[in-house]
């Protein structure tokens, strides 16, 4: 019968292939982003950062930067930036989805966290010559992106999206480039939900409130090395200063330098180096960055 | 025998011909991104950025490359297995004009940055409907010489040719589902991990029922054909294919182990991933055991080389899938160039082997006439083998590098390396990488002069009914 009538056949296979498809891709829809997932904080994006979302698609970002905290440990101290593992709640406003499949470059989920400056400096910075901040990264140049934003149809994608916006989000968009609008979207990605605080960061450490490490000889070979890789693009390659202060011969105390180091300033956009460096290496670096000379 | 003059092939030899000029086009394409990560100065911004060109790379090679060819073979087999004409040949030439021009367009507004983002699912709204269309133009032409066959039994080819046609059409319909801005803009009809959900029951089955029963399809007819035994057994074949179009459908969500897709979805689709090895290696055993024993024709046949690495590196990826689809080694190499490795293997060994033989028999068959040369086919073979096996290996070496790298923790329970380091220990296997792409476009330069003679050939001097 079968093998005769193709009409039953085709019937009868798109019935099988719609079992699965049913159970694991349709029913879900009932429990996914219904109540449950459901997270107060998350808000939906403004029109400067919708258009920011929009430019990130156009590039394609999401071919080598995913969106999404696994929950590993690794990957909540990599990506989570003192946030926790990805929640489905957070995700909600998102159409469509942007978790990507492959990390040519890193998670950007909470990347929002990791960066809080309001000026977006160090973005900026870091779109224009990738390899300027970051000197083994394989990243294109958005140099391009200090264009004129196109607004058209800011206002039109509010209410097909059905987010809330008023006169004075549409009154900001004016005069902006695809380059602010791209930042603004880095800068609300992963910031909606709470996240522990710098100090709980580094309570494990605040017990070692003396720096094991006090001479140059004991740190040089290690230090120098976290400081190029880590420190260098924003405090400068002799510690004189560029989008973070000059450290060269900092006067405050190696504890506080651990802390800053460790847990990040969210004010000034300092990322938090807890999650990258283990505490030997944070305080070799105290030791190298307060010398006068090197 | 007289070669039945009564199929209708010249849409056949033009998709054919198409097909290639966009695998070319994707192979290029794909050395050039394979360049960019490791000379990230030869991005071109804006229109020739890695982010821009990496979807015109898979577009060309699943669309352009893939169904251009399965749409050429599908018409052939149809054919042959129906004793029946083509139903509508002008259908089918017109099928083709609008098959080029929707490959054409999707590769210049991609280059523009007209990008819905979901993968293998790309292009936005007007192209979407265009594609849409196109598959449905080429399944009417399919089932209705189907539906006016003059051989009452269907063999195996036809069945997954037809499970072909309904399954690409739901899930294409359903992933592409979205809301108009404008012309050149939509938003997704589903959102976050709803829209991840669909996505990857879409993005795997594509894998399913583009890149897999197709190609099944294609090796079920061919390799009787090329070997000159029957199939080992249509039984065994019909089996598998019940249950590998059941089991594929459940699996997607092993794509987002991990991510806040809920757990259950997880665990089927770990579980269903897993099971999908019975039917898988049901087919490969079919292909092996359809060899009777005559392994000779190994070293004697090229076609034979062809299809039988096919299917071997089917049965590979079929193993090294499931594999990837268990959470522990999921956490270990997803996000890693193992992946790239993983489907690489997939797309340039089996899918493209298999292609690569039943492209030159058909030829030879359409014209009547014998290969152009054969020591052309046998490089073109070791080349494109050497090629993607350096390509894989290294990326899997990499993966499995980057990998442990990015999950090692120190005795504090901070990381042991920044991303940086990660990467930088990757770089040379970026560039080995390379070099891969350029061996296997010398194998694909090959083929296509071996074909363009050959279609020379048969059309200088048609070879006299013998």
């Amino acid at each position: 019968m079968l093998e005769k009538n193709p009409v039953i056949f085709i019937i009868l296979a798109f019935v099988v292939i719609m079992v699965g498809t049913t159970i694991t891709m349709i029913a879900p829809f009932k429990w996914i982003n219904g109540p449950g997932d459901r997270i107060a904080e998350v808000k939906p994006y403004t029109p400067l950062q919708q258009e920011g979302r929009d430019l990130y698609m156009r590039e394609g970002c999401n071919n080598c930067h995913s969106q999404t905290v696994r929950t590993l440990a690794a990957d909540v101290e990599r990506y989570g930036y003192g946030g926790t593992y990805s929640k489905s709640g957070e995700f909600v406003y998102d159409r469509p989805h942007l978790w990507g499949s492959r990390r040519t470059g890193p998670d950007l989920a909470r990347i929002g966290l990791k960066y809080p400056d309001s000026k977006g400096a160090w973005h900026k910075k870091h779109l224009e010559n990738p390899q300027s901040v970051v000197p083994a990264s394989n990243m294109p140049s958005y140099a391009f992106l200090n264009a004129p934003l196109d607004t058209t149809y800011s206002e039109r994608k509010m209410k097909l999206l059905d987010f809330p916006y008023s006169q004075a989000d549409l009154d900001d968009l004016k005069g902006k480039s695809e380059m602010d609008a791209i930042i603004a979207y880095m800068r609300k990605l992963g910031t909606d939900i709470p996240v522990k605080k710098a100090a709980a960061v580094t309570s494990a450490s605040a017990a070692v409130v003396k720096n094991p490490f006090t001479t140059l000889v004991a740190v040089e070979r290690d230090a120098e090395g976290t400081y190029k890789q880590h420190c260098a693009s924003c405090h400068g390659e002799k510690r004189e200063g560029t989008l973070g202060p000059a450290l060269k011969g900092s006067v405050r105390s190696d504890a506080e330098l651990f802390k800053i180091i460790s847990g990040g300033i969210d004010v000034n956009g300092m990322p938090s180096f807890s999650g990258t460096l283990d505490d030997q290496n944070i305080w070799k670096l105290v030791t190298y960055i307060k010398l006068d000379t090197k | 025998m007289n070669a039945p003059t009564r199929y209708v092939d010249d849409s056949v030899k033009g998709f054919i011909a198409w097909s290639m000029v966009w695998g070319t086009i994707a192979v290029v394409v794909g050395i050039l991104i394979s360049l960019q990560l490791a000379w990230p100065q030869l991005n071109y911004a804006p229109y020739l950025t890695y982010g821009r060109l990496r979807p015109i790379h898979t577009n060309a090679a699943i669309f352009g490359w893939g169904v251009g060819s399965f749409i050429a073979l599908f018409f052939y087999i149809t054919q042959r297995l129906t004793k029946t004409p083509l139903w509508s040949p002008k259908l089918a030439r017109v099928t083709l004009w609008i098959f080029n021009v929707a490959i054409a367009s999707a590769a210049v507004t991609l280059a523009m940055g007209i990008n819905r983002t979901k993968e293998y699912a790309e292009l936005e709204w007007p192209l979407a409907i265009v594609v849409a269309i196109i598959w449905v133009l080429f399944s009417v032409n399919v089932f209705m010489t189907i539906l006016k066959r003059k051989e009452e039994q269907m063999y195996i080819s036809l069945w997954y040719i037809m499970a072909t046609l309904v399954g690409v059409t739901v899930l294409y319909v359903i992933n592409n589902l979205g809301v108009p801005l404008h012309l050149f803009k939509s938003y997704s009809a589903f959102s976050g991990t709803n829209d991840a959900n669909v996505q990857w029951w879409y993005g795997h089955n594509a894998v399913a029922m583009v890149l897999t029963t197709p190609p099944l399809a294609i090796f079920y007819y061919f390799l009787p054909k090329v070997t000159n035994n029957p199939i080992f057994s249509h039984r065994m074949g019909i089996i598998a294919f019940w249950s590998l179009i059941f089991m594929y459908l459940w699996t997607g969500a092993h794509h987002l182990l991990w991510t806040p897709i809920p757990d259950w979805i997880q665990t089927v689709a770990m579980a269903f991933s897993i099971m999908l090895i019975a039917p898988s290696w049901g087919a490969v055993m079919n292909g092996y055991l359809t060899m009777g024993g005559k392994w000779e024709q190994m070293k004697t046949n090229y076609l034979v080389k062809f299809l039988i690495c096919g299917i071997t590196f089917y049965g590979l990826q079929t193993l090294q899938g499931p594999m990837q689809a268990i959470r522990t080694f999921s956490a270990f190499i997803h996000y890693t160039d193992w992946v790239p490795g993983h489907v690489h293997m997939g797309a340039l060994g089996w899918v493209s082997m298999v292609l690569f033989a039943a492209i030159y028999y058909a030829t030879t068959k359409m014209n009547n006439t014998e290969i152009y040369s054969i020591p052309l086919a046998n490089a073109h073979f070791w080349l494109v083998l050497i090629g993607q096996l350096i390509y894989s290996i290294t990326m899997w070496i990499a993966g499995v590098q980057q990998g442990s790298m990015l999950l090692a923790t120190n005795p504090d329970g901070s990381l042991h390396y920044s991303f940086m380091e990660t990467m930088i220990a990757i770089m040379p296997y970026y560039k080995i990488r390379a070099i891969s792409g350029f061996i296997y476009l010398a194998g694909l330069s090959l083929f296509i002069f071996n074909i363009y003679k050959t279609f020379q050939k048969g059309t200088d001097s048609p070879v006299a009914e013998a």
